[in-house]
């Protein structure tokens, strides 16, 4: 295999047939490019879904009731389902190291809220103070709910930009009071939301004067957590998943909910639509592998068929060899090693030219959901190790030909 | 001295088509060490067949053949190469020498197959080029030589494994007289040199060359007699 004269061999035939040796290797060369390409492409589209998922980085479950509808246990099926305050104190201490950011919920849809003589009609949310953080509201100026709030049931409001302009004008609002259906409450702080102008449209109050003030009992609307950040998308996509799986079972058995009733109680997980994409993703990534290697088998079979030629024409040559003393086995080395290093050539050319492209071309392309298209390492390395079984799989029959020519039917002088 | 050939009853036959050709019917007769024989014969006597039986391209039906006391046998093909390598040197009509490599290579080409290292292999490859007159062309490629110095390039390389055997089928059939007897010289000083040699010809004067001349006819030796060795050299 690494002796000399059959390099030099190899050579010597090759550049007797020089557009031949051209014309086969681009079959192969454009196979391995495409798949690269491919390859490249179906990177980037993953790397943009998750760019685009983790922006948000709020992997967020939320969980809501309904109506049973199905009987359980004896209970009839049209219960109403009711979170409590209780639920979530044993959520937040079952699922702890789970868990990175809880909130309860208890609130009403449409509050009307005056200053002076502006007023308007804007959601009002009970909450805990780490719903800043899973809504993504930043701070303009004040403060937002905290802990002491919560404690003390303070009549304390947190505004959004929108209802500030609407109420304060230019005015700064801290400290003011605002009337909640004749109820005053202060302004500690209004805030903005990458969400845009309808998020800034709510108010936010401590959950445990929300329920106190409208009658909320200790009634919950719903829960909102994120779970503390993965290393990796995909195992945020796993974590999270068995997070509100957990979940969902723990909230069933607490209110005698049958497992597989869907409406009673709910979980939502802003992850799953992510999970689907990037379902989705890997039957594109297996697609394009699929394509790719059929582009490489097109190629192969042109190298095995230019192969048979040459070992057609140079039957003679054979013959001469093997009575000279030639074994089988050089033989088919020959043929072997000469479509093989064809093949791994023209492969290579093809790999580093895909490389190329993508590395020039990628950075270019600004997408959503596409981005930084790549070859990895190992994938290199794949594409390589399939262009020498190619090789082989191209070289095997011309040469197991070669071997099976007898001398004296080629020596035979025409 | 011993038999460097021996053949015993050797039969041969070929299928064609639904019919049997029989082409060798039982051939008996042996060489020694050192002899130079000549096998004659029209066309269809067999006269090929054997020379392949006796090259190891082939294999008789039935019948012994003997090398240099080796039973050749159900050799395999690996076995067969190496066999041919070691024993036996092949010089043809047609030269058979591979055209795109230099003398020196296609000289140098049997060694090759008996894995002898590069440095070792062109000296000797060199030292037949010289043997056979042709160490100045030893660059150039055999469309570059003549028909005589073609067939001198293939008897370096046939002697270029030191075989115990030359096998020469037809040496001078492509060539013309006056080439063909410079060639036969060398074959007869090759000879002079102690190595047995059988020369396959269906020229009278080239047969008056060698030390014996066997008649095949039909598949039969017909007649095997000594004769009086005309040295090549006469008609130079």
């Amino acid at each position: 295999m690494f002796s000399l004269e059959r390099w030099e061999e190899i050579f010597e035939t090759l550049s007797r047939n020089k557009l031949r040796a051209f014309l086969t290797g681009l079959s192969v060369s454009s196979g391995i490019f495409i798949l690269v390409i491919l390859l490249g492409v179906s990177r980037g589209m993953q790397n943009g879904i998750e760019k685009e998922f983790q922006q948000d980085a709020v992997t967020e479950v939320e969980v809501w009731t309904g109506t049973t509808t199905v009987g359980y246990k004896g209970l009839n099926p049209g219960r109403d389902i009711q979170l409590k305050n209780e639920d979530f104190e044993y959520s937040s201490k079952k699922f702890k190291s789970q868990i990175d950011k809880k909130s309860g919920y208890y609130g009403l849809w449409s509050v009307v809220m005056n200053y002076k003589k502006e007023n308007g009609s804007y959601e009002m949310a009970g909450v805990h103070p780490d719903f800043q953080n899973i809504e993504n509201a930043s701070m303009v100026d004040g403060r937002f709910v905290n802990a002491n709030d919560i404690a003390n049931y303070e009549k304390v409001i947190v505004i959004g930009n929108r209802v500030k302009l609407d109420l304060f004008k230019d005015k700064n609002p801290i400290g003011e009071y605002i009337n909640l259906t004749g109820i005053p409450f202060k302004v500690i702080g209004y805030y903005t939301d990458p969400g845009g102008e309808r998020e800034e449209t709510r108010t936010y109050v401590p959950i445990t004067t929300a329920q106190r003030v409208f009658n909320g009992g200790n009634n919950l609307r719903l829960m909102s957590f994120t779970i503390a950040p993965a290393a990796t998308f995909e195992q945020a996509v796993l974590e999270s998943d068995f997070f509100s799986k957990e979940l969902e079972k723990n909230m069933k058995e607490r209110h005698t909910v049958a497992p597989e009733d869907m409406s009673a109680i709910r979980v939502f997980n802003t992850l799953d639509e992510a999970k689907r994409i990037y379902d989705l993703l890997n039957y594109i990534d297996l697609f394009f592998w699929f394509v790719g290697i059929c582009t490489i088998i097109a190629g192969v079979v042109g190298v095995g068929n230019i192969m048979i030629i040459v070992v057609k024409e140079r039957t003679k040559e054979i013959g001469i060899r093997k009575a000279i003393g030639a074994k089988p086995a050089s033989i088919i080395g020959m043929i072997l090693q000469e479509a093989i290093f064809i093949t791994f050539i023209a492969g290579f050319f093809g790999l580093f030219v895909g490389l190329l492209l993508l590395e020039v071309v990628g950075p270019q392309i600004q997408s959503d959901f596409f981005s930084n298209p790549e070859v990895d390492m190992g994938v290199a390395i794949k594409t390589i190790f399939i262009l020498i079984i190619a090789g082989a799989f191209a070289g095997f029959f011309p040469a197991y030909r070669a071997a099976k020519i007898k001398p004296i039917i080629a020596l035979r002088d025409e | 001295m011993q038999n460097m050939i021996s053949i015993k009853d050797l039969h041969k036959s070929y299928q064609i088509g639904n019919n049997s050709l029989h082409v060798l019917k039982g051939i008996n007769f042996e060489v020694k060490e050192g002899d130079f024989v000549s096998i004659m014969g029209s066309s269809g006597s067999g006269k090929s067949t054997l020379l392949n039986i006796l090259g190891i391209l082939d294999e008789a039906d039935k019948g012994e053949y003997w090398l240099d006391g080796v039973l050749i046998k159900n050799l395999n093909e690996k076995v067969a190469a190496q066999y041919r390598n070691e024993f036996l040197g092949f010089i043809f009509q047609s030269f058979n020498l591979i055209n795109y490599k230099s003398a020196l290579d296609n000289v140098a080409l049997p060694l090759y197959y008996q894995g002898i290292k590069r440095k070792e292999r062109t000296e000797k490859a060199m030292h037949y080029l010289e043997k056979v007159g042709l160490a100045d062309w030893a660059t150039h490629t055999p469309n570059e030589l003549s028909g005589g110095q073609k067939q001198r390039v293939a008897i370096a390389r046939a002697l270029a494994s030191n075989p115990k055997v030359l096998l020469a089928d037809e040496p001078t059939g492509a060539l013309d007289s006056k080439t063909s007897y410079e060639v036969m010289e060398l074959i007869q000083a090759i000879n002079d040199e102690g190595k047995t040699i059988l020369v396959v010809t269906h020229e009278h004067d080239i047969a008056q060359m060698t030390k014996r001349i066997v008649h095949l006819k039909d598949g039969l030796v017909t007649d095997d007699k000594i004769v009086e060795q005309v040295r090549a050299a006469a008609y130079v």
